[in-house]
């Protein structure tokens, strides 16, 4: 066989398989939102959709929860993978500690925190103890949107922040030591430091993480679920009651295609935004 | 010691407990009884009861969601690894035309809500007769993990001097042979831990797991199905079942989650 | 036992042209060094006579069989890489019984055949070690007595001193070029130290941008470079070269000195070593008339810095504009403004063609 021909080969089977699963599929979703099953171009299920009165809630809800929990995110693993790095003694640890929500579903998360906030859970036990309250509160309750939103926040921070603290460190590692103990030389505080050589160099690093994170984001399904059950409704908790229990597949296609939609924008968004010539990277 | 590193000392400590506390009270709950778990004000040490495990685990239906979740996850690691390492292997071995859009190609899949596979697919494996199979939703979860087994490989592959490799063309091995002799054992415990990468992807699904399967329910879509219904002392426990062989991966394959990452954005 | 014909081999990389067709012979036995600085083509060579490289055009022929298109295993080849790649997760002993359990020799004569090269090779007391308990120097002898074993008909090594630590790679080099030389095999040799390259070789072939320029032994590569670039990159310090102004039937004027030369040009340059100058007188720069000194045979060098260098010092000094050096005994009290009276030996005296850079008759 000619060894140019090796390459290809090998590739063959990792493509063949996001060919027909990847790429055929997302086709197909396109096709279910656009056409009806007789095959005719209509854009009754997008009306379907938008006239439907959870979406505007399930949109706001989902952009809304991705505004506040991505930024403390960012800002927490960025904390997290300097504190890190400047570790000898316990860093082994300290990572496998942190990194131990990565293995942890959203649903198990969704469960984990539902055993803080629920009303004989951990929180109100605590309160109780310390005698700010007389009663078990309702926190999750149809009436406090409120509360079910810090609590899915603070479950989606706990659990997601591992994915962005992984990909922050590997990237922090690939920066020269010799460069802090330069700008050390030159009189550079430890913030400058940070500003001046860690943000700069770790564009790239940050930008896959951010990219990553803010789509799994738009994703969050399982930990709303668990915590606000139909109380909060998101995009995809959207997705999966119209195709279950609606059984409408075409408007749940065109759900699907908002998500899509935003999903791409922000994408090109932040590879904008974070764009580093190549020239300019370690 | 310096206030500045008592300091981190400290947020470094408090950062660990964030991260632990939550799990230490699912455990608590887990181990409690029935009686306690819906008690007032709770006990922070858990009584070690473990009729709440053993309850759920006879509980109808978790014995074979339990059961579909390992096959689920077995098909997927030997298909993401079947087809990932060869592609992680061309990667860092070749330069050929179209390496750099394979490679953008595989990263962008990670731009894209993969759960919304499940939809198209539901209708697709209708049709092929896949649907409601374990192999179907085997195959829409090694689209998750593909992305994960190709990048992982890759920098293992990377990470072995190609030298290595010719040395061993020059001393009488075809590609092949040098690929088993000298490649392979190189690579084996990072190979086992992106097959355990991809386990932990498809144990952990819980959207497309959902969608596709009604009667071969994994864990996660049992639990999910039954959340309305099921009183709270058996989410605990399932939620615990969960976590722990989470935990056990973790752990295995702690060495390789950061060496793939240092590859990937370069 | 093996010669080696390579004819007209060319690689390309995509628009950069690494080798322009190559035309060497190896002689049987012969020990034959490529020396080059790095990006010459020197690698890419040795690789393509491994098999690790495709040629673009041209053959390779070894013990008169055409072997470029066979795959590295069927070339009787067996090669020291520059890292060693020695196999980490082997011992030593099966590291040196990789080739030959690949040849599918019984146990005993693999047996015999790692014994004998490990002896060789200094390293039988560290048989069932692994790489990672090996220094550098050890690797690199298993990694030689790795190739070896397989008794190759054409050795070839690239860079293989070139990661060990100065005082090492002087034993290895004497301890190198005895085994070899008792083992009889051709080999084919890269590196970019000219002093590995000249204490070692049988011959030199000196690479200069994909072309060999010079191929000969280690003192006529030394003393009648072919061209001003084998002048310069062999030697250190290296050769000098001035412009020289022609004052007609063959003489020339360089800055000042009058030597006869080849008689049919109108643009010359001179060369000559820093060891190749007889010093005849110093002028201090603390007197002021230096003008007294000028001497039609000789050259007038103004010293900029000295650097007493043990065995001998180094002045680095200007002629004219041009940068010039030459080696004084150690003993010499020269400093720096001094202006030298430098006087060439005749017979050391070479001349260059500023157009081509070639050297003249």
């Amino acid at each position: 066989m000619h060894p140019r021909l090796l390459p290809y080969l090998l590739l063959l089977p990792a493509a063949f398989f996001l060919c027909v699963f990847f790429l055929y599929p997302f086709f197909l979703v396109a096709w279910q939102a656009f056409f009806t099953d007789a095959g005719e171009y209509t854009t009754e299920f997008f009306s379907e959709m938008l006239g439907h009165w959870k979406f505007e809630g399930a949109l706001k809800n989902t952009l809304i929860l991705t505004l506040i929990v991505v930024p403390i995110q960012t800002a927490l693993a960025l904390f997290m993978a300097t504190l890190v790095s400047g570790m000898k003694k316990g860093r082994d640890i300290a990572l496998y500690i942190w990194t131990i929500p990565l293995g942890i579903s959203d649903l198990a998360a969704g469960i984990i925190w539902l055993a803080i906030f629920e009303q004989t859970g951990f929180l109100n036990s605590f309160l109780y103890t310390l005698g700010l309250i007389d009663q078990p509160q309702t926190f999750l309750g149809y009436q406090s949107k409120t509360t079910i939103f810090v609590a899915i926040v603070l479950a989606e921070v706990w659990r997601a922040t591992a994915i962005m603290l992984v990909i922050l460190v590997a990237g922090m590692g690939l920066i020269p030591k010799e460069y802090y103990e330069c700008a050390d030389v030159f009189g550079a505080s430890r913030w400058k430091q940070f500003t001046r050589i860690t943000l700069p160099l770790l564009k790239p690093s940050l930008q896959t993480a951010l990219i990553l994170r803010v789509i799994l984001a738009f994703e969050v399904f399982a930990v709303v679920v668990t915590l606000g059950g139909t109380n909060l409704p998101v995009l995809m908790s959207e997705i999966y009651v119209w195709q279950f229990d609606l059984r409408d597949a075409h408007v749940a296609a065109a759900y699907a295609m908002v998500v899509l939609a935003i999903s791409i924008l922000c994408t090109l968004v932040i590879m904008w935004a974070l764009r580093t010539p190549k020239e300019a990277r370690i | 010691m310096t206030p500045v590193t008592l300091l981190s000392r400290g947020a470094v400590v408090l950062l660990c407990c964030w991260v632990l506390l939550p799990i230490y009270l699912l455990i608590v709950n887990t181990f409690s009884s029935q009686a306690d778990v819906s008690g007032f004000p709770k006990n922070l040490i858990p009584p070690m009861d473990t009729e709440n495990v053993e309850f759920f685990m006879g509980y109808f239906g978790v014995g074979k969601a339990l059961l579909s979740s390992l096959k689920v996850a077995a098909i997927t690691m030997i298909l993401s690894i079947g087809a990932g390492a060869p592609a992680g292997y061309a990667l860092s071995r070749f330069d050929f035309r179209g390496k750099n859009l394979f490679r953008v190609f595989v990263l962008m899949t990670r731009a894209f809500p993969l759960p919304l596979l499940a939809l198209p697919l539901a209708v697709m494996y209708i049709r092929i007769g896949l649907d409601d199979s374990v192999l179907g939703l085997a195959i829409i979860h090694t689209v998750l993990a593909l992305p994960f087994a190709v990048l992982i490989t890759y920098s293992l592959f990377s990470g072995i001097p190609i030298e290595l490799e010719e040395a061993a063309w020059t001393l009488g091995c075809n590609r092949f042979q040098a690929f088993v002799k000298v490649i392979f054992p190189l690579v084996l415990p990072g190979i086992a831990a992106s097959a355990v990468f991809a386990f932990v992807i498809s144990w952990n699904e819980v959207f497309a797991a959902a969608v596709l399967t009604i009667e071969n329910r994994t864990l996660p879509a049992f639990l999910l199905q039954s959340l309305g219904t099921s009183p709270l002392h058996l989410k605990f426990a399932g939620g615990a079942v969960m976590v722990v062989p989470a935990l056990v991966f973790i752990f295995l394959v702690r060495k390789y989650l950061f060496s793939m990452w240092g590859i990937a954005n370069r | 036992m093996a010669e080696i014909n390579i004819k007209q081999v060319a690689k390309r990389f995509g628009k950069t042209q690494a080798l322009h067709s190559i035309d060497l012979n190896v002689e049987d036995q012969e020990f034959l060094v490529l020396l080059g600085a790095s990006g010459c083509g020197k690698t890419t060579l040795l690789r393509i006579i491994a098999g690790l490289e495709t040629a673009s055009d041209g053959e390779v022929w070894i013990g008169g069989k055409r072997i470029d298109k066979l795959r590295p295993k069927d070339r009787g080849i067996a090669m020291v890489f520059q890292n060693y790649a020695v196999f980490p997760h082997l011992t030593v002993f099966e590291n040196i019984a990789f080739g030959l359990r690949m040849q599918k020799l019984d146990q005993s004569t693999i047996d015999k055949r790692v014994k004998r090269t490990s002896e060789l090779m200094h390293i039988d007391s560290l048989l069932e070690r692994y790489s990672g308990q090996l220094s550098g120097g050890q690797r690199q002898r298993v990694a030689v007595a790795r190739a070896l074993a397989t008794e190759p008909s054409v050795l070839l090594m690239d860079e293989p001193l070139s990661n060990l630590d100065a005082l090492l790679r002087m034993e290895m080099r004497a301890e190198l070029k005895t085994v070899l030389a008792e083992s009889k095999t051709t080999t084919v040799y890269v590196t970019h130290d000219q002093v590995e390259a000249m204490s070692m070789a049988d011959r030199i072939a000196v690479m200069h941008e994909g072309e060999i320029v010079q191929s000969a032994s280690a003192i006529e590569v030394y003393r009648d470079p072919a061209t001003q670039f084998v002048g310069s990159f062999i030697g250190n310090p290296p050769m000098n070269f001035l412009n020289a102004k022609s004052s007609g039937n063959g003489e020339w004027n360089i800055e000042g000195l009058l030597l006869q030369g080849p008689s049919d040009r109108t643009a010359i340059q001179f060369a000559i070593r820093p060891e190749d100058l007889q010093l005849c007188g110093v002028k201090s720069s603390t007197e002021s008339n230096t003008d007294q000194l000028i001497e039609p045979d000789k050259l007038h060098a103004t010293v900029r810095v000295i650097e007493p260098l043990g065995s001998h010092k180094l002045a680095s000094c200007k002629v004219g504009d041009a940068l010039f050096r030459v080696v004084l005994d150690s003993d010499s009290s020269v400093s720096a403004g001094d202006v030298l009276a430098l006087k060439p030996l005749p017979d050391r005296v070479r001349w260059f063609d500023p157009e081509s850079n070639k050297a003249m008759a």
